[in-house]
């Protein structure tokens, strides 16, 4: 493990955002956002180096202070943290870009949100730190500061309807973290080690890791809001600051996911059943028809916006059954594990991208018209045409239309479903793309539909309708290096491995 | 049975106590508390394993990682509270009205 070539990028990625949060909160309200928005793009240019150096030298780490991992901590930095990071870089800058400008035109009437930069920095040094973390108590921790960052950003408006919902967010955050840290417990207690890599070794299965399972997949779950824990999530992005929406959104319910993804591909191998994968995926189902239906009865913008995030999070957990091998299936056979892989890291970008762009959007028509209620949109495409572009392109690549990103995620993960010949999962991937062109070509239409009456209309700054069509934008072009990137992805361990899952009846109580 | 085992059942009740509180209590206090005690039970169960190995001295790690723990818990907990406080001042709600 420590024959990996150093770089000093890791801890810069987790150290710098936390110095500069922690300075900005020294200046006054206006140089806050200075301070706060240049970390912002150091951060993100960062990120972007860092991933240049992973894809010039492959997996590096750094060793904090030079203490060695069993005592010490170490971050490690492969191809998925990489990709990740870089993600998480490239969309935070947009949305970094778009609050300066969303906080500047509201700061003679409110003070302008100097507290979101500081927040929002820790929040991205937690991601980072999470993308980068080696062992289950650090992922713990890095858990911790996203969620604590994310619920202070979401009640920053100050309005009654997001304390109640930031309330409920935290609740359910610190249940999911809990339970988390109860898994990692017993993990510890059976194994004496939290490193990732040894416990992959010294894990056996068992009754405790069985349960240790549970529970961490049940923690995470509720972070992500997966099916049946997803009832705090749309009243907390959608009562949100449209720039603190996009960002929980598309980066922090994504950092859950990783920690998911991350523990059953590399570290709980030894006591996943068959049924388990299909018992998240049921979830994940369950999710993309609940959330896609419940995203088309809404009727302000941004819950329908948020209860879509539900939906698309529902696709990523649909990849886990199709990456659990069923017995007796070699894991050399299984041609159905890169594409579901695949399917994965491009349904998070397309997400991440799409997802922040329509919240941004949203943002915008809140700004020009005072509310978001879905029939203000009338006529919108004569006044705003930038902003209705970024939302029609969001959509399609919510949709999964050729040739957007959303569409490759989609596209392999059906590609997928019918290699491992798992075709019950089809008709819900869709049913789901059906439901999500319902509400998006609803908003569309009304969108170009001539007004009734003419309403209020306020100019809004030219630099966010720009933001969210670039983002919107950028959910199209991250299919254009495509087979670069999964080849790159491919150098990571985990990507493209399944786990052998272990026969019936061996499973639990053999200890 | 050992003595360690007696604390991780008891951890084990912990957590259930409090996950069920967090999820059926409905004044918003006491949903704050069931947290505290689920993270509690959490505490008790890394701290009893601790002496599992029966050796002259404790294992100091999971000493450590519940510091950590308690002082995210702590911090959880406060925010949790200035935000109910903060909806009672507004409302004068002291549960979710709707739950779920």
């Amino acid at each position: 493990m420590t024959d990996l070539p150093t770089s000093p990028f890791p801890a810069l990625l987790v150290g710098l955002p936390i110095l500069v949060a922690t300075l900005s909160l020294f200046f006054r309200p206006r140089g806050k956002a200075v301070v706060g928005l240049m970390g912002c793009l150091l951060t993100g240019g960062l990120g972007l180096i860092a991933l240049v150096e992973v894809m010039q030298q492959g997996t590096v780490i750094h060793i904090l202070g030079g203490w060695d991992p069993p005592l010490g901590i170490l971050l490690r930095m492969d191809s998925l943290a990489a990709v990740f990071i870089g993600m998480t870089a490239v969309v935070g800058v947009f949305i970094s870009l778009y609050a300066w400008w969303f906080f500047r035109a509201r700061e003679a009437t409110n003070g302008g949100f100097p507290l979101f930069w500081p927040l929002w920095l820790f929040l991205w040094a937690g991601l980072n730190g999470l993308f980068l973390s080696n062992d289950l108590f650090n992922l713990f921790v890095t858990i911790e500061v996203i969620g604590m960052s994310a619920v202070a950003l979401a009640v920053l408006s100050g309005k009654t309807a997001a304390q109640i919902a930031g309330l409920r967010y935290l609740l359910a955050a610190i249940t999911g973290s809990m339970a988390y840290l109860f898994g990692v417990a017993l993990i510890y207690g059976s194994t004496g080690t939290l490193d990732l890599g040894l416990l992959r070794q010294v894990l056996e299965p068992g009754a405790t890791t069985t349960f240790a399972l549970l529970v961490i997949t049940l923690g995470l779950m509720i972070k992500m809001a997966g099916f049946p824990f997803h009832f705090w999530l749309p009243p907390a992005h959608s009562s949100a600051l449209a720039p603190v929406s996009a960002l929980l959104s598309a980066l922090v319910v994504k950092g859950a996911f990783y920690i998911l993804l991350r523990l059953w591909m590399e570290v709980f191998g030894v006591s996943i059943t068959f049924s388990a994968g299909q018992l998240i995926g049921l979830a994940g189902a369950i999710a993309v028809i609940w959330g896609s239906w419940q995203a088309f009865m809404q009727t302000s913008l941004k819950l329908i916006v948020a209860h879509s995030s539900v939906a698309q999070l529902g696709y990523l957990l649909m990849i886990f059954p199709l990456l659990i091998l069923a017995p007796g299936v070699a894991a050399g056979s299984a041609d159905w594990l890169s594409p579901a892989w695949t399917a994965g890291v491009y349904q998070v970008m397309a997400h991440a991208f799409a997802k922040a762009s329509f919240f941004l959007s949203a943002g915008i028509i809140i700004m020009a018209l005072g509310h978001d209620h879905k029939g203000s949109l009338r006529d919108l495409a004569s006044r705003m045409p930038m902003t209705v572009m970024a939302i029609g392109i969001a959509g399609v690549s919510l949709i999964g239309l050729p040739p957007s990103g959303g569409f490759f995620a989609k596209w392999m993960l059906l590609k997928g479903i019918f290699l491992s010949g798992q075709w019950w999962w089809a008709p819900v991937v869709l049913a789901g793309s059906f439901l999500t062109a319902g509400y998006v070509f609803m908003l569309l239409r009304l969108a170009f539909a001539t007004a009734r009456e003419k309403e209020p209309f306020r100019p809004v700054p030219k630099g966010l309708e720009v933001c969210a069509l670039l983002l919107a934008l950028g959910s199209f072009l991250i299919v254009l290096p495509a087979e670069y990137l999964i080849q790159f992805l491919e150098s990571s361990e985990a990507f493209g491995s399944g786990i052998q899952s272990i026969m019936e009846g061996g499973t639990y109580g053999n200890d | 049975m050992e003595t360690y085992q007696i604390y991780i059942l008891t951890s084990a009740v912990l957590f259930v106590i409090g996950m069920g509180g967090v999820f059926m209590a409905r004044h918003f206090i006491k949903k704050i508390i069931a947290t505290i005690i689920m993270g509690g039970g959490v505490f008790l169960c890394f701290v009893s394993f601790a002496q599992r190995d029966a050796l002259t001295f404790a294992d100091p790690v999971p000493h450590a990682l519940v510091i950590t723990g308690i002082v995210v818990a702590v911090a959880s907990a406060a925010f949790a509270l200035a935000l109910a406080r903060r909806i009672y001042q507004l409302t004068g709600e002291e549960s979710f009205t709707n739950d779920k």
